[in-house]
């Protein structure tokens, strides 16, 4: 969900409640009024009433409302001594334009008492009083009208203010997007005079600095200490490769010592493809050329065709477009001969291999174990197929490595039982 | 035939120096950049074995002083720094061959007599062993003055052995040798089982005197009967 959309959720449910609570209490305090307001009208009638009686006392016989708005009656003297003016809520029929019949609509009644000419008499005056349902229904509408109001004036402040506050942000976000641990990048840099994001575009690149010195740390750490290794390592298999020579060995000890040479030479392999990783990784490749990548392949597959035709492997090479790049020679070839050698050892005797070259686009599918690999970790250092001790596992790490570097994208998937590494090429 | 050692690292020079001798080669040592000037400067090789990293100086330099001197020796440089970079230079200021460590004797050993050969042998270059002769331009083999066909890794094979006869050559080394350096897989072994199966089969129909023996399941060894 966008920040945008976010805060107009979390507005939502305050609005709704704070103007449905003022809605009510507007309702009441409203209703309070009017009622107060015909209760002083009915109180000023009274008054004229009781004067006008003391000239007219044709209008004492005026005993129900079926000619006016008052009804007289007497009564006792101590009756009217307990008397006081009493509002009250009450119906009263009326008609008025837009009713057919008339109806019973929401009355005031104040009941009073008074005294002319020592007699004691009973007043009551009605009027009518507002409708309470008519108010809450014009009432609701308002409301309605007046929260669409709100979350339309809300939703364009907060699109402009989204947009314009948090500039900066999206404009870090999609720098950070595209940075590359390693790549020399400079610091990330946003024009702001928001204190909170210069604070976060500081801690940024604090961080990114950090990183980076730990990436270049561990890049010359994997690289010196192959580097290193390499002289012991020669050592090691020069004196093996001497005493197996030797002649002196008995059964079990020449074994041990083969042994140990395939192990060793396991190891120089590793380091190799250290170094190798260590080396894409600092550019050490910079020389570029133009490549062909279908003569790359079918120089390949003639350097392998014995491999082939021991594990009689059928391999189909289907050529759509000649895919031609500027890059290192060195590397192209080694990210050629590790997809093909991957897509060979991994297969089983008398197995598929389908090579595809289509415009910008090389996909190589092999029979293999059925069942797919793991996405996630296959590009990974170690992460190859385990069931082979002589592999690296370094192998697809290092065509992963070439690939960045170029900006090629590699992809793997596993359909209809092929294991398939696609390999799309810049431009 | 003289062969000059430069090596720092004492453990590797002793044990190149053991291979070489093993080869018949006269060997000497230089364990840093003084001793390798001053005896570069005052002998004749036939080949030198040069590391670059050297305490005094760089092994470059001293392949700069010999060729100011004009001296005509086959200097194969053996580095830890497997650059391209290095290797450009090493062979652009004269240097034959470059090595990068680690490798395998039976892969020095081949590249000793091959620069060897090449500097000295003029315009034939070929092996003869027994009633073989191996022609490394041509790339043929005749057996009793009969041509016998080989396939490419065949005979990439039977040269490498050929120039490491009488020695152990260990399996990985074989696959290295005809199937690149950058194999990675164990079936690069199997490999090997099959091409020596196959070269054994031509070499014993072509009544060749020599055989290709499986030694302790480490690697192959070439002899003569």
């Amino acid at each position: 969900m966008k920040l945008l959309n976010q805060s107009i959720k979390y507005a939502t449910l305050p609005m709704l409640l704070i103007v449905s609570i003022w809605a009510l209490m507007f309702y009441f305090s409203i209703y309070r009024e009017i009622k107060g307001s015909v209760d002083e009208g009915l109180d000023n009638y009274k008054r004229q009433i009781v004067y006008q009686v003391s000239f007219d006392t044709i209008l004492l016989h005026k005993k129900n409302f079926d000619k006016g708005f008052y009804a007289i009656r007497s009564i006792d003297a101590d009756v009217a001594m307990k008397y006081k003016d009493k509002y009250k809520d009450t119906l009263m029929l009326m008609q008025d334009a837009d009713d057919p019949i008339p109806e019973l609509e929401p009355a005031r009644l104040l009941t009073t008492a008074f005294e002319l000419n020592g007699k004691y008499y009973e007043l009551k005056v009605i009027n009518s009083m507002i409708e309470a349902d008519d108010l809450i229904k014009q009432l609701f509408i308002n409301v309605l009208w007046l929260l669409l109001l709100l979350f339309i004036t809300l939703a364009f402040i907060n699109n402009f203010s989204t947009k314009r506050l948090w500039k900066p942000f999206y404009t870090m976000l999609s720098k950070l997007k595209v940075y590359k641990l390693g790549n020399k990048d400079q610091p990330i840099s946003i024009k702001t005079d928001t204190t909170e994001f210069k604070d976060l575009q500081q801690a940024v690149n604090t961080l990114l600095k950090q990183n980076n010195a730990i990436f270049e740390q561990q890049k010359q750490f994997i690289g010196n200490a192959s580097h290193e290794l390499q002289t012991p390592l020669a050592v090691i298999i020069n004196k093996l490769e001497l005493l197996a020579e030797d002649g002196n060995l008995n059964d079990g000890q020449a074994r041990n010592v083969g042994e140990i040479i395939q192990t060793v030479n396991r190891l120089i392999r590793m380091n190799k493809s250290f170094l190798l990783l260590s080396k894409i990784e600092n550019y050490q490749f910079s020389e570029q050329s133009q490549i062909s990548i279908n003569e790359l392949i079918k120089q390949e597959i003639e350097e392998l065709d014995d491999i082939v035709s021991i594990k009689d492997i059928t391999i189909t090479l289907k050529e759509d477009a000649e895919v031609v790049l500027i890059m290192n020679a060195s590397l192209a070839q080694i990210v050629v001969s590790n997809l093909l050698r991957n897509a060979l050892f991994h297969n089983r005797q008398g197995g598929l291999i389908t090579i595809h070259i289509e415009e910008n686009k090389l996909i190589i599918c092999n029979t293999g174990k059925n069942e797919p690999l793991d996405n996630a970790t296959i590009f990974l250092r170690f992460q190859g197929s385990t069931d082979n001790k002589e592999n690296s596992g370094l192998g697809l790490a290092i065509v992963k490595a070439i690939c960045d570097l170029n900006n090629h994208a590699i992809t793997y998937n596993f359909t209809e039982n092929l294991h398939c590494f696609q390999l799309i090429f810049k431009n | 035939m003289k062969i000059l050692i430069i090596e720092d690292e004492q453990n590797l020079r002793e044990v190149i120096s053991e291979s070489l001798k093993k080869e018949n080669y006269l060997v000497e040592t230089a364990i840093d950049y003084y001793e390798a000037s001053s005896k570069v400067s005052v002998y004749e090789y036939d080949c030198i074995l040069l590391d670059i990293m050297l305490p005094g100086g760089s092994g470059l330099q001293v392949l700069q002083e010999l060729k100011q001197a004009g001296k005509i020796a086959n200097v194969i440089i053996i580095s830890a720094k497997d650059s391209l970079d290095d290797k450009v230079l090493g062979l652009s200021l004269g240097a034959d061959d470059y090595l990068a460590k680690p490798f395998h004797l039976a892969e020095l050993t081949a590249r000793v007599k091959a620069v060897i050969r090449r500097n000295t042998l003029s315009g034939k270059n070929t092996i003869e062993l027994a009633n073989l002769v191996l022609d490394i331009d041509e790339r043929t083999l005749i057996v009793n003055g009969k041509n016998i066909v080989l396939n490419k890794k065949e005979f990439d094979l039977l040269n490498y052995f050929l120039l490491n006869k009488n020695r152990l050559v260990s399996k990985t080394a074989i696959a290295e040798y005809v199937w690149g350096d950058n194999i990675d897989q164990a079936d690069n072994l199997d490999i090997v089982y099959y091409q020596i199966k196959n070269l054994r089969k031509k070499l014993q129909q072509s009544g060749a005197e020599i055989v290709i023996d499986a030694v302790y399941g480490i690697g192959y060894k070439l002899i003569e009967q």
